[in-house]
């Protein structure tokens, strides 16, 4: 009951500060309300007995990539830069399409498709049972380090190779002026 | 006796919250005065002596002059973001202290009420959730002032905090190689004797986990912008960084934050590492609460007075030693930071990681059954994993500028030593 109301209340929240980001014409506000929408879907995630994914979420995209986001745009100096970006008869246009598939798309699961509660009431069972024996931390990592070890691995290796990337190049190439000067 | 449901445990949650809530507040107000005097006493002064006996009043007279002080408005700030700041800075500091267990658990007519507020399934990957909020505090306040000052204050802030958050994070690692639990309660559990329930391994974490205890505690004083990690504040370099531009009431919150951070993370310390509320060479204390709700040991309820004594004690001591470093070491250098960060602190950890996880492997493989032998092992391998690590870190070669800087600068560095 108490949980059925505070998953709608989260629900409402992140739809909110969804709207109010994207309609942010300051990078930094809009960095903080998608903040708020991490938190906010957090709260979704622990209303369905997701604890660890919850607490993750928090850690890696409430914590960590968008204090990057905000870093990198404080860096910048972008805070007071209120350009137009995607406006104009056609950034409008293209927007307002995919918006408005994207609605039509969940209307016709609430409105003609499948209830998605039941499915959702036997995970959420389901996953009680499991943390209860394993904990909740042991309902991810097992699979993770038995069953999907081959796939972990691999995405240890793209994330990699996107770093060894990335620096590659962020390094600057010094000319021969430059090294002498150093 | 049955752990609390119902009504009773919701009433008990509210009262638990409310107490803490208020020792929490007292324990940085005593904090604030005692930093001064421990200060004082370092420096060869007196310290606040002026308002009550010994300057104790000195906290109320600074508290009263906050709220009654002008708040100023820079006309440059961002108004809504330079007052959300310092809420940012203080609410996760102070949320952080929900999942820590103070004591052993109370014995009432309506059931045991366990000594933590909120005994979250996801245990300490809480504190590094809330934990990694408390950067926005920081940034958003030196963003918002619309001072440079404050800007390269907040901009240094998020970096180390970022950085360091790295390392804290996997300096907790061993820790659940070792106990298999996320939890606090069982954290604290796992470092008692008990002859029935799951084995536990009768000595403190600081023991077999020496060298994660370093990492820790030396993650938690950058992440806590304490000397010698202060660089977000350097007062000689950027007035005072990120809150130059805060007054009054506002600027008390940001230092309220920041104390009470530190006792946090005094109390994690304690909880992961020492013992948490256990008091050493007594049995009576060992009190478990399984997740089934069955309870080993007999809680009453001058045990939780006491076991409380036990973990003010531990995290004050640790308290002091957060002061006694900020009167010992220089402040780091911004690049010496960030090479501590990232080239030192990063790869020690990960190879201790492997280190204490194919150790767990062999003496797992050799049959030793977790306890007091097992935990003796992992203490002689952290033996010699810190006197490694110790004897590489005190050849100046790892932190630039030491041996090596001082000899490039060469004639300049000696004339300024004379």
């Amino acid at each position: 009951m108490i949980q059925d109301f505070l998953f709608q209340a989260f629900a409402a929240g992140a739809i909110l500060g969804a709207v109010i980001m994207v309609t942010r014409r300051n990078p930094v506000s809009a960095v903080i309300f998608l903040v708020g929408v991490f938190f906010a879907t957090s709260g979704m995630f622990l209303m369905l007995d997701a604890h660890y994914i919850a607490a993750i979420n928090v850690i890696l995209y409430g914590g960590a990539i968008m204090v990057l986001f905000l870093f990198v745009l404080m860096l910048l100096n972008l805070g007071h830069a209120d350009w137009r970006d995607l406006r104009g008869p056609m950034g409008g246009l293209i927007g307002g399409s995919i918006s408005i598939a994207f609605l039509g798309v969940l209307t016709r699961l609430f409105v003609g498709g499948t209830d998605a509660r039941p499915m959702v009431e036997v995970a959420g069972s389901a996953l009680r049972e499991a943390a209860a024996e394993q904990g909740v931390v042991g309902v991810v990592a097992r699979p993770l380090f038995t069953e999907y070890t081959i796939v972990l691995e691999v995405t240890g290796v793209l994330l990699l190779v996107s770093m060894v990337g990335t620096i590659l190049l962020a390094r600057r190439e010094r000319t021969v002026g430059e090294r002498e000067r150093t | 006796m049955n752990p609390v449901t119902g009504g009773a445990f919701v009433l008990a949650t509210v009262g638990k919250v409310m107490i803490f809530f208020t020792m929490l507040m007292l324990a940085v107000m005593l904090a604030t005065i005692f930093e001064r005097k421990v200060c004082g006493f370092m420096q060869d002064r007196s310290g606040p002596n002026r308002v009550g006996p010994w300057g104790l009043l000195q906290v109320i007279a600074d508290g009263l002059k906050n709220l009654l002080k002008e708040e100023t408005m820079p006309e440059q700030a961002v108004r809504p973001f330079f007052l959300l700041a310092p809420v940012l800075a203080i609410v996760p500091a102070t949320i952080l202290f929900a999942v820590i267990p103070f004591a052993s658990p109370l014995p009432t007519q309506w059931g045991l009420v366990e000594m933590i507020v909120a005994d979250v399934p996801i245990g300490f990957l809480y504190v590094l959730a809330i934990g990694s909020i408390g950067v926005y505090g920081v940034a958003m306040g030196g963003w918002a002032s619309g001072s440079k000052y404050s800007l390269l204050g907040g901009l240094r802030g998020s970096a180390q905090m970022v950085s360091y958050e790295v390392a804290l994070a996997l300096s907790l690692v061993p820790l659940i190689l070792l106990t298999g639990d996320v939890r606090a309660p069982e954290i604290v559990s796992m470092q008692q004797t008990f002859t029935a329930g799951p084995a536990t391994y009768s000595t403190w974490f600081v023991f077999p986990l020496l060298v994660g205890l370093f990492f820790f505690f030396v993650s938690g004083l950058a992440e806590t912008n304490r000397l010698p990690f202060d660089m977000p504040e350097a007062e000689a370099e950027l007035i005072t960084g990120y809150h130059t531009e805060y007054s009054a009431m506002k600027f008390s919150m940001f230092m309220i934050g920041e104390f009470a951070h530190v006792i946090t993370v005094a109390a994690l310390v304690t909880v992961f590492f020492l013992g948490g509320w256990d008091i050493p060479f007594w049995q009576g204390d060992n009190i478990r609460v399984l997740s089934d709700g069955t309870v080993i040991g007999e809680p009453t309820w001058w045990k939780t007075l006491l076991t409380l004594g036990a973990f003010g004690v531990k995290t004050s001591l640790l308290v002091l030693v957060f002061v006694w470093i900020r009167w010992t070491l220089p402040r780091f250098r911004y690049d010496q930071l960030m090479d501590l960060g990232w080239k030192f602190m990063l790869e020690a950890v990960t190879v201790y990681i492997l280190v204490i996880a194919f150790v767990i492997l062999g003496i797992e493989a050799v049959g030793i059954p977790a306890g007091g032998w097992y935990a003796f092992v992992l203490f002689l391998v952290n033996l010699g994993l810190a006197g490694a690590l110790f004897f590489a870190m005190d050849r100046g070669t790892l932190i630039r500028g030491g041996a090596k800087g001082a000899k490039s600068a060469g004639g300049d560095a000696a004339g300024q030593g004379g």
